[in-house]
């Protein structure tokens, strides 16, 4: 059955439940959760729908490496990963998609002292969570990675669990059965202003209609913002500016997701052949790209290159296809922003992810949706609550956010 | 024509799979080319992008005057990793922790 996944003329009802903001894989994961939970035995359905301004995988949904890794510095991240990674098992016959998903492994790389010592740390801490993580030496590495030139590095690590998606598909299978099961999808419709109601809020359109919701989610991610100051909700979160590329493909050669520690770089090959690539670019303004203009840049192509070739020779020869660039949500303590906004608590954030939402989408849209749909807690969400900022300081606890 | 035509051939994305993504109410070159993977190979779409083109005017589904091609990603044409790095001003021989 093909299901309607990009109209702009698909009727909204003027009531709902819960209207979603945006058609990334937050919004959609949710989505397609809360149809799943909603109208069990003896439950009234929740009418859900979902208003995305541009097309289907036209953010940061759309531009990601597509990473998946349970190597977090922090346990309850570790954890959350464990899930979603799980998830991902199955999820390809669940959403009746190929995900392109591979588990190869995270292979991370300290060439530094303070490297080594994160990676200790990690390892430690991911045998106490039940993450099968092992400690390598370089020559260990390399027999992973062949390729390799590892004169520099002093210890590495591996999670064989770990691996990678192909993040398109991954938003279609979502929206698709998101439909299926009878959450309207809405696309190339913009919010333009959000009314609060004695209960809910009053959605109103570009269009002209009004959607009426009873709780709204803000699933718009770097773009968040600009919703958040129409109701006075102030948050820190702030959209960055992140480059990738990709190669030309070529047949497998490269089993895991490779991560330099100390540059930033990562690369992996994608189930389509290509080298996907990133790195953290030195000396930048801190990254903030408030405009969200999205240009690629020379200097990305030149660093990223330098650094690859000197840790893997052989790409000297392979050949960039396309770069491109993608928004970070960025959250000062590196943790993600969820749940009621401060004084509207039934617009609910979920932002901040600062450049992981992707991998961590199929464990939030569950837990989430368990959250709106049952009223069960997750103790992540008392973590995530936008509401920690106005206490003031936050510590940030995660040091493992790559790119 | 039979259902293995063949519109971009660097990804083999064929017409069943471009009428496929119209089925399913899409109707821009981006959200096509997301749909399908068509126009993301190694010609960057110089091949495919204006047959679909012509097939989203020719089912009434865009105006010619609003048609436009996707993003142009950098490079114009595929370049070497190696070529690249000699044109790097950064050091990345500089570790930070």
């Amino acid at each position: 059955m093909t299901v309607a996944m990009g109209r702009a003329d698909t009727p909204l009802p003027a009531d709902v439940d819960v209207a979603v903001i945006g058609g990334g894989i937050m919004g959609l994961g949710l989505a397609y959760h809360l149809a799943l939970l909603s109208g069990g035995k003896g439950k009234q359905p929740l009418s859900v729908a979902v208003i995305e301004r541009s097309y289907l995988v036209s953010g940061a949904s759309g531009r990601n490496g597509g990473g998946v890794r349970m190597q977090w510095g922090d346990a309850g991240n570790v954890r959350l990963m464990m899930d979603s990674i799980e998830l991902c098992k199955d999820l390809a016959q669940q959403l009746g998609i190929n995900l392109w998903f591979r588990q190869g492994g995270y292979l991370f790389l300290a060439r530094t002292e303070a490297g080594e010592r994160r990676l200790e740390r990690n390892v430690q801490l991911h045998g106490e969570v039940g993450a099968p993580t092992r400690l390598l030496t370089a020559a260990e590495a390399q027999a992973i990675v062949p390729q390799l030139d590892v004169a520099e590095v002093r210890l590495a690590t591996f999670n064989p669990e770990d691996g990678v998606v192909f993040p398109w598909a991954f938003v279609w299978g979502y929206a698709a059965k998101a439909v299926e099961r009878g959450v309207v999808l809405r696309t190339h419709t913009s919010v333009v202003r959000v009314e609060p109601l004695a209960q809910g809020f009053a959605l109103h359109l570009h269009t002209g209609e009004v959607v009426r919701a009873r709780r709204v989610v803000n699933a718009t991610g770097a773009w968040s913002g600009a919703l958040n100051h129409q109701l006075g909700i102030d948050l820190p979160n702030r959209p960055h500016r992140h480059e990738i590329l990709s190669s030309e493909p070529l047949k497998p050669f490269l089993d895991p997701l490779v991560v330099d520690l100390s540059s930033g770089l990562y690369f992996s090959q994608s189930t389509r052949g290509e080298l996907v690539t990133g790195i953290s670019l030195p000396d930048a303004p801190d990254g903030s790209d408030e405009s969200l203009t999205l240009h690629s840049s020379l200097r990305f192509l030149t660093h990223l290159s330098a650094t690859l070739t000197r840790l893997m020779p052989i790409t000297a020869a392979m050949k960039v296809l396309r770069q491109w660039v993608g928004p970070y949500d960025v959250s000062p303590d590196g943790d993600a922003i969820v749940g009621p906004s401060p004084g509207h608590p039934d617009f609910i954030q979920v932002c901040g992810f600062t450049g992981h939402g992707f991998m961590m989408a199929p464990a939030v849209g569950r837990l989430l949706a368990r959250w709106l749909a049952l009223g069960e807690a997750h103790p992540m969400l008392a973590r995530w609550s936008p509401g920690r900022f106005a206490a003031g300081g936050v510590a940030r606890r995660e040091d493992m956010i790559i790119g | 024509m039979t259902a293995r035509t063949f519109v971009c051939r660097c990804e083999d994305v064929t017409l069943t799979e471009i009428e496929r993504a119209i089925a399913a109410g899409l109707s821009d070159v981006e959200e096509i080319k997301r749909y399908t993977g068509l126009g993301t190979g190694p010609c960057q779409g110089k091949e495919c992008l204006s047959a679909l083109g012509r097939l989203l005017v020719a089912r009434n589904l865009i105006a010619p005057a609003a048609l436009r091609p996707f993003t142009a990603r950098p490079p114009v044409e595929p370049v070497t990793f190696g070529a690249l790095a000699a044109g790097a001003t950064d050091h990345p021989e500089d570790p930070s922790p």
